[in-house]
C-alpha cells in the first residue's frame, strides 16, 4: 500500500534502469565511516588471506601490484540510498588472491586497519566481481575514501566495500561483520533492497 | 509503515523538526535513525535517513530536517509536509553512534558540526529522560547564530549542568568575545573532555568537520576505540 505525499514531485525523475530501487543518484562521493579515517602508509601495508583451516597468505604492497591490476568501470550503491554512476577504478580481482588457494568455504569475513569488518558469501566475492582497490578516477585512492586500498564489490552495497581492507578471512559458516551485527543485512544486494535484517 | 505527522517545530529558517507517532515502530536508542521514504500522485520515490533527536523510546519520535537548496526530499520536509500527513517509516536503524544509560559511567563528549547535533541532540534528552547523572558536555559547531537548532532546550540543559560550548565557523554574535573560525586543535584541547578523564566521543556532522576533528582528537591522545563518527554530505 502506497501512501502520497500531496505536493510531492521529486526532482530528479528521469527513470534511469541502472538505478536500484529506493536509490538516487549522487554525484560527489559521501563518506561513511564509524570512526576516524585510518590513515596507513604503503610501506607499512599488508594483506593477509587465512583459510578456514587456517592456512594464511600474505602480501606487500607491491607484491599486490605485481599480482596485475586491472580498470573496473562500474556503478556504486550505498545503502543511505544514493548510487553514483561511472566511478573508474584500478584494483586487483579477488581472484588472483584465491589463486591455488585450497579452500571449501562458503563465507568470507573482510578485515579492515581500524577493526571493521563485513561478511560476504564467497558466491559474491569471487568470479570477476570483487577487487582490491587502489586507484579511483585516476587518482590513488584518498584515505576518507578508504585507500591507499579498500574492497570493491559494486554489485552489492557499499558497506560490504571495506575501507582500509587488509584481510580476507574464509569461513565455513556465516558471521555477522560490524554493520551486519547492528541491523544492517547479511548479503546487501541493491536490487533486492536488502538493506537491513 | 505509516507515520503520520504528529508535531513539528521551526529551528531555524532552513531547518524544522517533525514529530511523527511511533506507535508499529521499535522503540529507538538514542543515535538511531530512520529511512523515511515519500511517493508522488505518480508513483515516483524517494527516500532518505534521518537521525532521531528525540530521546530514546520516545513517542512521538522526533527528526530534525535541514533543507537542502538542491535536495529531492529535505525541502517537501521542511516547507512542504503538514501536520495530518503521512508518510513511510523505516526503522530505527543503527547501532553504533548510539549511546545507553545503562552503558558504563564513562563521561560523554558530544561534538556537532550544523545539522549533525541531531542524534547528540538524542542522546542530551536520552540523558536527561532517564535522570542519568553521567557528566556530558557538548561542543556544537554551526556557521553562525541563526543556524542553532534546540537553542532554547540548550540554554536550560546548560543550566542543568551540562557544559554546552558554541562555536561559529563564519559570524559569531553581536557582542561575543569570540571569534569565527573552523575550529582547531586547540579549541578542541580547551572544550573536550580530556583523553585522562576517558569520555566516549561522538562526532557528528558534514564530512570535512568529522574528517577534521576526529584527526585532532587522535592528536590530542583519545583512543581511536574511543571515537565514534557520523558523517554526511559528499567530498568534494
Amino acid at each position: 500500500m502506497a501512501i502520497f505525499s500531496p505536493g510531492f514531485r521529486g526532482r530528479r525523475r528521469e527513470t534511469n534502469p541502472a538505478l536500484p530501487p529506493g536509490q538516487y543518484e549522487e554525484h560527489g562521493f559521501p563518506v561513511l565511516t564509524a570512526g576516524p579515517t585510518q590513515r596507513v602508509r604503503t610501506d607499512d601495508w599488508k594483506f593477509t588471506l587465512t583459510t578456514e583451516t587456517g592456512d594464511a597468505k600474505s602480501w606487500s604492497w607491491s607484491e599486490l601490484m605485481d599480482l596485475g591490476p586491472e580498470t573496473i568501470d562500474t556503478n556504486i550503491h550505498c545503502v543511505t540510498s544514493w548510487s553514483k554512476f561511472g566511478t573508474t577504478w584500478r584494483g586487483v580481482s579477488v581472484d588472483k588472491l584465491l589463486d591455488g588457494v585450497e579452500t571449501k568455504a562458503g563465507y568470507v569475513m573482510a578485515g579492515s586497519y581500524g577493526g571493521y569488518t563485513t561478511n560476504l558469501p564467497m558466491a559474491d566475492l569471487a568470479g570477476g566481481q570483487a577487487w582490491i582497490a587502489f586507484e579511483f578516477d585516476g587518482r590513488p585512492l584518498a584515505a576518507e575514501h578508504g585507500g591507499p586500498a579498500r574492497l570493491l564489490v559494486p554489485h552489492l552495497y557499499f558497506w560490504k566495500s571495506a575501507k582500509w581492507v587488509n584481510s580476507l578471512t574464509l569461513m565455513e559458516r556465516d558471521k555477522a561483520g560490524f554493520w551486519e551485527s547492528l541491523g544492517y543485512n547479511m548479503h546487501g544486494d541493491p536490487w533486492l533492497e536488502e538493506r537491513y535484517s | 509503515m505509516t507515520a503520520v505527522v504528529v508535531g513539528e517545530t521551526r529551528e531555524t529558517a532552513t531547518a524544522r523538526a517533525l514529530r511523527f507517532s511511533a506507535s508499529g515502530l521499535r522503540p529507538a536508542l538514542a543515535g538511531q535513525h530512520i529511512d523515511i521514504r515519500l511517493t508522488a500522485e505518480d508513483g515516483y520515490t524517494a527516500q532518505r535517513s534521518y537521525s532521531l533527536s528525540s530521546a530514546a523510546g520516545a513517542d512521538p519520535i522526533e527528526v530534525t530536517v535541514e533543507r537542502f537548496e538542491d535536495g529531492e526530499v529535505s525541502p517537501y520536509l521542511v516547507d512542504g509536509v503538514a501536520v495530518g500527513d503521512a508518510v513511510e517509516v523505516r526503522g530505527p536503524i543503527g547501532g553504533w553512534l548510539v549511546w545507553r544509560p545503562s552503558d558504563d559511567r564513562r563521561p560523554v563528549q558530544l561534538i556537532a558540526g550544523g545539522s549533525g547535533v541531531a542524534p547528540l541532540m538524542s542522546m542530551l534528552r536520552t540523558r536527561e529522560a532517564a535522570r542519568s547523572t553521567v557528566p556530558f558536555r557538548l561542543l556544537y559547531g554551526v556557521t553562525d547564530p541563526d543556524r542553532v537548532y534546540y537553542r532554547d532546550e540548550l540554554d536550560r540543559i546548560a543550566a542543568d549542568g551540562v557544559q554546552v560550548d558554541l562555536r561559529y565557523s563564519r559570524r559569531v554574535p553581536e557582542g561575543s568575545p569570540l571569534h569565527a573560525g573552523r575550529l582547531t586543535r586547540d579549541d578542541l584541547a580547551a572544550l573536550v573532555v580530556p583523553p585522562a578523564e576517558d569520555p566516549s566521543v561522538f562526532v557528528c556532522g558534514p564530512t570535512g568537520f568529522v574528517e577534521a576533528v576526529s584527526d585532532a582528537l587522535l592528536a590530542l591522545g583519545h583512543p581511536e576505540e574511543r571515537i565514534r563518527t557520523e558523517r554526511f554530505g559528499p567530498t568534494s
